[in-house]
């Protein structure tokens, strides 16, 4: 049996503002909401007991599940700073320790949640990448004088308008290494991007996007969402082939489920528009003529502005005014930002906070990239390390310390709670 | 709170309107239900309340449906948000947000409510709705009872005066749907908020309405009234009322306790007559061909064992099931003979589904032995194993890939390697009157059911497996089910379902097999076993008892 609690244990004391309906929101469209913050301690109908509900009249003092949790946000700079500063070399051991960096922030810290195995997904990625960079090396060739032949394969000879392309021939050690340390840098970029999914889902960053920019960011999740649904799809889809005694698997089995799922996922698209719809999405408030004119003048300007300041930085002439008209157009643009969330009504429940555990995260990452940076320039010879002649990279010692401080979000963050695992999917009751 | 005046709704390109004449109101704070057989509109009146007929599926609505005063022809569905909130069929298709705690803010954070209301009544619903312990959780990991509440909650956390629920217990196992029920009853009760919802389960919902709006039939206007005079009349009706009808009771009684007290004399005629036995099955079914030599492949399915003929059509010994870190099975025996129904009962995510998926070779066991007549279900390759068991899947749909009736049956028959035209002329059996150009997608759900159950059958199974049959069908076309499954259980098939509904179970069933948490707590003659738990026990059980009569049928039969 379920042991839920009996209703009429419960009958009237933990019900949302019992026995008030000034409780309610809106009686019409753009009507104010009368605070019921009274009607929590007024007891309703039948209320034998008062009301021990922990939430009841302190605002927001529960401790959250996870309470600690960091802003999405820093997760997302944290993990961005990594693979900027794996852009900054082609050292692989430096590469290796970034991944590794990101590997162990993830493992450790990562919820328990669909959306933290894009972490998988996203490695097998890279190593895709590294795999057909090299079989592009193998084949085409490398512009890399090398002198170590591994391997000669029949060339191609193609003609005389296909000058500078080659197919086949010989494979060298030194372009299969400096094609390996290119791939490496792109694979610890996405490795790194995996890492920021992992750690905060992307949906999570649409409570901090400012009001005007929310709905578009709705859209853009919604489409976010549509390829793991999709995947979903086609593995029940396969399942129901087998249903039919037809074989579940092959590229023709996925073909002929490829109709029904699409449908599926429209008509998914369909109602899931329909449900948002029906639950408020899109309100939009009554706001003055005057502001909406001077929101789309705020914007249209800044932009323009934008675009001029752009503009001037890139000539030569316009070194002089670039800078300003580009701060302009910035400042204009998000003044208009600003402005156009008057329109949406919207409020935020319990929006991340930027603590200073966000700080930490974001400054770990940020002092990585930086000193990477630096390093760059001042030391170019160990974060690019040759390959004519062919040479064991060595791992510089200042740079590599850097990276480690990447390992930061692991010990200032708190831990992920676990699911109560072991439980069918039925509630722990 | 809710009024429809006049309306009539014509889809698109239908030649017919889908709902004509309806013109009723629902005053403030009533629970009003409507009833009526599967097709005759009940969703598209319950999309009109709250806008999104006819603005969101297209067609023309004809009257004027007002919802606390405001005129959906003026008010789209997000004007309507915060008088208005709706659960659909599906709550999947419902959830915008990732996780429990965020789904039931969405609505609010929508509305623009004031932070520190969002909070108070966030935690007010995890508690009224039983989810506290639920709040992180992301809601793809949740039950089909869980999901129901949490979609239930996120329509209620922005006190909305009017809540529209279309079949919100059709999914749910008794236990999860008393518990939905009682949190229906007590918004109506404590808070004023004003119902309508549509359900095929009457037997759970029809003791708590005030009002019953029935639709007799497509495109004929609704009849409305209280809840006992409404079901003299209605075509669909739950047990406890057909007991009444049957013996004559006047008024007719809605609950389990009013037909109780008025049974004593029902009981005395019943005294000393059995119910009926029913009949052993009368033929065996030709044996499936031989596993054909598998193929050979690099990797894959290996040879199925040459397995010595079993006297049953399914056994299962030690079965454990793993999904992900979840041990969905644990130490399950289970043996089917032929001709023999079987039920499994259980709480949503008991593991019901999951034997049936063994018993089909969709999972592999992670201990155990899994056998289906001759073969491992999951060693066996899908063409040959087609003939030995078939399933009907919780979701019929995701069988049918054809645009049309007929193609879909000859593709049915191709892949059973049947004569042509053997589904086609099983469908005509269980089904009549189903053009052929029909596309599947705009069957009803009991015509899809049947014709997922035709395409399934042409391969003659003798294991037949059905998950959740019953869910959205009316009583009518239940009653063609279950006649059907008789039938075939009486030419040899052995069947195998999963079910929450306990009158299909009792009607059906010749033992139930009552799962929890992945194990097998209860296997019996189904008399036995439904009768030994209130939670499982059919109406004319309850109404009847200590006698062990299950259905009006066999009641029926026995006095005549």
């Amino acid at each position: 049996m379920r042991p839920a609690d009996p209703p009429g244990t419960r009958a009237g004391s933990a019900h949302p503002d019992p026995g008030t309906g000034t409780g309610r929101p809106g009686r019409g469209p753009g009507s104010t909401h009368p605070h019921p913050r009274s009607s929590a301690t007024r007891p309703g109908p039948g209320a034998r007991t008062a009301h021990p509900h922990p939430g009841s009249g302190s605002g927001a003092a529960l401790p959250r599940p996870g309470s600690g949790a960091v802003h999405p946000g820093a997760w997302w700079l944290w993990a961005l700073a990594l693979g900027t500063a794996a852009t900054r070399t082609t050292n692989p051991l430096l590469l290796g320790l970034l991944v590794a960096v990101s590997a162990y922030v993830v493992t450790a810290r990562r919820p328990h949640a669909p959306w933290a195995r894009s972490y998988g997904a996203f490695v097998k990625l890279a190593l895709a990448v590294l795999v057909i960079r090299l079989l592009f090396t193998t084949v085409l060739g490398s512009p890399i004088p090398g002198t170590h032949v591994l391997v000669t394969l029949p060339e191609v000879p193609l003609p005389d308008w296909a000058q500078g392309i080659r197919l086949g021939g010989r494979v060298t050690a030194e372009g299969l290494v400096f094609a390996l340390y290119d791939a490496l840098r792109l694979a610890a970029l996405l490795i790194c991007v995996g890492a920021a999914n992992a750690l905060a889902n992307p949906s999570r960053l649409l409570k901090s996007l400012p009001g005007a920019l929310y709905e578009t960011g709705v859209a853009v999740v919604v489409a976010l969402t549509f390829a793991p649904n999709l995947i979903a799809d086609v593995q029940r889809l396969r399942a129901a082939r087998r249903l039919r005694g037809r074989p579940d698997r092959g590229v023709r089995g996925l073909l002929q489920v490829g109709l029904p799922v699409l449908e599926g996922a429209l008509e998914r698209s369909v109602a899931l528009a329909a449900a948002m719809d029906a639950r408020g999405y899109g309100r939009t408030a009554r706001v003055p003529a005057a502001v909406r004119r001077t929101t789309a003048a705020l914007t249209l300007g800044g932009l323009l502005g934008v675009c001029a300041g752009t503009y001037g930085l890139l000539t030569a002439e316009g070194g002089t005014y670039g800078v300003p008209v580009l701060l302009a157009g910035v400042a204009a643009a998000l003044a208009g930002l600003r402005l156009g969330g008057r329109r949406s009504p919207r409020t935020r429940y319990r929006p991340d906070r930027w603590g200073p555990r966000a700080w930490l995260v974001a400054a770990s990452g940020a002092v990585v990239a930086a000193v990477l940076a630096v390093a760059a320039v001042r030391d170019p010879a160990a974060l690019y390390p040759g390959v004519v002649p062919l040479t064991a990279p060595a791992l510089p010692l200042w740079p590599a310390a850097a990276v480690l401080l990447g390992l930061l979000p692991a010990f200032v963050t708190p831990a992920p709670e676990r699911p109560s695992a072991a439980q069918p999917a039925e509630e722990p009751s | 709170m809710i009024r429809f005046e006049n309306v009539s709704v014509t889809y698109d390109r239908a030649a017919e309107p889908a709902v004509a004449g309806v013109d009723f109101e629902v005053p403030e704070g009533e629970l009003a239900l409507l009833a009526g057989p599967s097709g005759v509109g009940k969703s598209t009146v319950l999309g009109a309340v709250g806008g999104l007929v006819p603005h969101f599926t297209g067609g023309t609505l004809r009257g004027r449906v007002t919802v606390a005063g405001r005129d959906t022809r003026t008010h789209k569905p997000r004007d309507l948000a915060d008088v208005v909130g709706s659960v659909g069929q599906d709550p999947l298709a419902h959830f915008v947000t990732d996780t429990v705690e965020e789904e039931l803010a969405y609505g609010m954070e929508s509305l623009g409510l004031p932070p520190e209301v969002m909070r108070r009544r966030v935690e007010e619903t995890l508690d009224l709705l039983g989810l506290a312990g639920l709040r992180g959780r992301p809601l793809a990991t949740l039950s089909g009872g869980q999901r129901q509440r949490v979609a239930i909650g996120s329509v209620l956390t922005p006190h909305p005066r009017v809540l529209v629920l279309d079949e919100p217990t059709s999914a749910l196992d008794p236990a999860a749907a008393e518990e939905v029920l009682a949190v229906l009853q007590r918004l109506v009760h404590d808070l004023g908020t004003t119902v309508l919802m549509a359900e095929h389960r009457l037997e759970r919902v029809v003791q708590y309405a005030d009002r019953v709006v029935l639709l007799p039939a497509p495109g004929a206007a609704p009849v409305l009234g209280a809840p006992a005079e409404v079901m003299a009349l209605s075509p669909v009706c739950p047990p406890v009322v057909e007991l009444g009808r049957l013996a004559g009771w006047s008024p007719l009684p809605l609950t389990v306790r009013d037909a109780r007290r008025r049974a004593g004399p029902l009981r005395g005629r019943l005294a000393g007559l059995e119910p009926p036995a029913r009949p052993a099955p009368r033929a065996a079914l030709p044996a499936p061909p031989p596993v054909a030599p598998p193929r050979r492949r690099l990797r894959g399915r290996s040879a199925a064992p040459a397995a010595a003929p079993s006297p049953y059509a399914a056994e299962v010994r030690g079965l454990a099931v793993r999904r992900g870190r979840v041990q969905a099975l644990r130490h399950v025996d289970l043996a089917v003979s032929p001709g023999e129904t079987v039920a499994l009962m259980g709480r949503n995510g008991a593991g019901k589904s999951t034997l049936l998926s063994a018993l089909i070779g969709l999972v592999e066991p992670a201990a155990g032995t899994v056998r289906a007549g001759d073969a491992v279900p999951h060693r066996t390759a899908p063409r040959d194993l087609l003939r030995r068991v078939g399933l009907v899947p919780q979701e019929p749909r995701d069988l049918l890939y054809a645009d049309t009736v007929a193609a879909e049956c000859e593709a049915a028959d191709r892949d059973a390697e049947a004569a042509p035209g053997t589904c086609r002329a099983l469908l005509g059996e269980l089904l009549p009157g189903v053009a052929d150009d029909t596309h599947p997608r705009d069957l009803s759900e009991g015509q899809r059911l049947t014709l997922a159950l035709s395409v399934v059958l042409a391969a003659r199974p003798p294991l037949l497996l059905l998950d959740e049959p019953t869910r959205g069908l009316d009583y009518a076309a239940k009653a063609r089910l279950s006649g059907i499954l008789r039938g075939l259980a009486a030419e040899g098939h052995a069947i195998v379902l999963a079910t929450h509904d306990v009158e299909l179970a009792a009607e059906l069933a010749d033992r139930v097999v009552l799962l929890a948490e992945g194990e097998v707590i209860a296997d019996g003659p189904a008399a036995d076993v439904v009768t030994a738990s209130p939670s499982f026990a059919p109406q004319v059980a309850k109404v009847l008892a200590p006698q062990t009569w299950l259905t009006v049928a066999q009641v029926r039969q026995a006095l005549a």
